[in-house]
């Protein structure tokens, strides 16, 4: 209840901010917070990765191991991602199995790294039918300060470029990096009050009719989109945020390449 | 399991079902399928079979969910088990849980949720055969379902799919267009184009996204027109037969007025003591009294009779209700 309440006299307070063309934390409305990543930080981890986003902070860990494969594709590996909105995060998160919030980051996060074809499946074959590596994402918030979205789908490409296939742990051959094709970046908007603005704070994100999240690959075309929350977005203002992603995206790229 | 086709579009620039590019499925709609649910909907969109129904406005169960100064929507989307090829393992899995956020996210703010504070309207849709484009069919079905159950609205939401195969933009894929296409994306769309569900995986280029868009808009256009005359074909046969009905009646029952009007009420007054007797005394003796069995039996009449006109004006206003809602949109 009193969330809400506080959002109704922020939404005025962002909206009035907006008309003069500020945000509340004197950001453009197209400029993102800063980004830092730290990669390698879970020796047991094969690969992992710690990511600021703002207040926001993520951890992403991925796991490599064999198993069976799918059996409609037993040729290629497997990719499964989860998503936990711990309650040490915020105190509106619960302790339990992910909710509809928790599913539908995963989901896009998943849809981010398949699509754009990021890992190369069909390289983590060992035997066709029988075993393949099963790659796990497993992205854990710590701490929410908004747009979680764009911070778990850093992480987890940052995790997988840092990853191993932990061969000679399973007796399949030798430790190599896990094979990655591609850098897939998500960038998110929101509407608040018609205005557009990019990776939204908490603040703005609870003032926001909904959010649009477009994630790019490298050759800026687009991978995976979700609109998210209630409300609706004109075609110009979809159109406009697909361009403003793919640009930023390829800014937001060039950091992942000193990895 | 099909293999991938070797080609999707033909040298006429046909697709593999016999479709243009810019070609939506057949839709078949038909309203208020369901006697028990206030509002539904049965929909076909090429092979796909969904069924929707709407609940509400009605006492939030869990309470604590309900909002001090609307009414909550919930979705739930679901697939049977025998809807897809392989046996689906029954109940919510996270791609269902995911469908019916966003579903729930297209439709709730054409609802005007504000009319009805501390309530729910619930709105199941269980798809019977799944065919490629299963959100976007249950979307048109559950708005279709939405208005039948007379909840006022802004608009009726439509949504259809646009997607790429062989580089070429195709609308409102097919199964096999869906497994082995490049591209799809689902969109829901208000009457005045405004986007409200929009979902996208596979690889668009900036251009293709746009024209896929404008695509996908025409597509939720055409489904519009199918809705609404759903709607009003429905609604239209629905007043014919009911003035029909209204026209036997008064000639069947000549008799004056005065009459009429005096006796309704008392009626129902006598009929709920009679009832409320008639049930202590089935409880306590059962064999006894011929005399009230007989009385009763004539009140079941009477009641029968006079709860018709009843039923009528439920109807109507569900309709008036309806009227409203399509001069707002």
């Amino acid at each position: 209840m009193n969330q809400e309440i506080v959002s109704i006299i922020q939404k005025d307070y962002l909206y009035n901010l907006m008309l003069k063309g500020e945000r509340l934390d004197g950001r453009g409305f197209e400029e993102t917070r800063e980004i830092k990543i730290e990669t390698g930080i879970i020796q047991k981890a094969e690969g992992s990765a710690r990511i600021e986003l703002g207040n926001t902070k993520i951890i992403a860990g991925v796991k490599i191991q064999p198993g069976t494969p799918f059996p409609d594709s037993p040729d290629k590996g497997v990719i499964i991602t989860s998503l936990e909105l711990i309650p040490l995060a915020s105190p509106e998160f619960e302790s339990g199995p992910p909710r509809e919030n928790a599913v539908e980051l995963a989901r896009v996060v998943d849809r981010g790294v398949r699509e754009s074809g990021a890992i190369d499946l069909s390289k983590l074959c060992i035997r066709e039918g029988e075993k393949v590596w099963m790659v796990f994402i497993d992205v854990h918030v710590l701490d929410d300060g908004g747009n979680i979205m764009d911070a778990a789908a850093l992480g987890a490409i940052a995790a997988l470029l840092t990853a191993k296939i932990p061969g000679a742990r399973y007796g399949e051959g030798e430790d190599i990096p896990l094979p990655i094709r591609d850098i897939p970046i998500s960038v998110t908007a929101v509407d608040i009050a018609g205005g557009i603005v990019f990776d939204p704070s908490l603040e703005e994100e609870r003032a926001a009719n909904c959010k649009l999240t477009v994630i790019t690959n490298q050759e800026s075309a687009i991978s995976g989109m979700q609109k998210s929350g209630n409300g609706s977005l004109t075609t110009d203002q979809i159109n406009h945020i697909v361009e403003v992603a793919a640009k930023k995206a390829q800014e937001i790229r060039e950091k992942f390449l000193e990895i | 399991m099909n293999d991938k086709p070797e080609k999707f579009i033909d040298n006429n620039g046909l697709r593999l079902d016999g479709r243009k590019a810019d070609q939506i499925r057949d839709i078949k709609i038909e309203v208020g399928v369901l006697s028990r649910a206030d509002g539904s909907c049965y929909l076909e969109m090429g092979n796909n079979k969904i069924i929707a129904a709407v609940y509400g406005p009605r006492e939030v169960h869990p309470r604590h969910q309900q909002k001090s100064n609307k009414a909550i929507v919930r979705y739930k989307y679901n697939m049977a088990s025998f809807s897809v090829e392989d046996r689906k393992r029954p109940g919510p899995d996270r791609r269902s849980i995911e469908v019916s956020k966003v579903s729930r996210e297209a439709l709730e703010d054409m609802i005007f949720t504000e009319y009805f504070p501390k309530s729910a309207i619930d709105i199941f849709v269980e798809v019977l055969q799944a065919d490629a484009g299963t959100r976007t069919a249950a979307l048109n079905a559950a708005s279709v379902a939405l208005a039948d159950a007379g909840i006022p609205m802004r608009g009726l939401v439509s949504a259809c799919a646009v997607g790429k195969v062989d580089e070429t933009l195709v609308v409102d894929l097919n199964k096999d267009e869906d497994n082995y296409g490049q591209a799809d994306m689902p969109i829901a769309m208000t009457p005045d184009g405004k986007i409200t569900l929009l979902q996208m995986d596979g690889n668009f280029t900036l251009g293709q996204f746009k024209q896929g868009l404008e695509m996908a808009q025409e597509g939720c256009r055409q489904v519009y027109e199918f809705q609404r005359k759903a709607l009003l074909d429905y609604y239209a046969k629905k007043e014919e037969t009911e003035e029909i009905a209204v026209v036997e009646e008064v000639l069947q029952e000549e008799a004056p007025e005065e009459v009429v009007e005096e006796s309704v009420p008392e009626e129902i007054e006598e009929d709920e003591e009679v009832k409320a007797a008639e049930a202590e005394s089935d409880q306590e003796i059962e064999e006894e009294s011929i005399e009230t069995n007989e009385t009763s039996d004539l009140t079941e009449e009477e009641a029968t009779e006079t709860e018709e006109p009843e039923d009528e004006e439920e109807d109507e206003s569900t309709i008036d209700e309806f009227d409203e809602e399509k001069e707002v949109s």
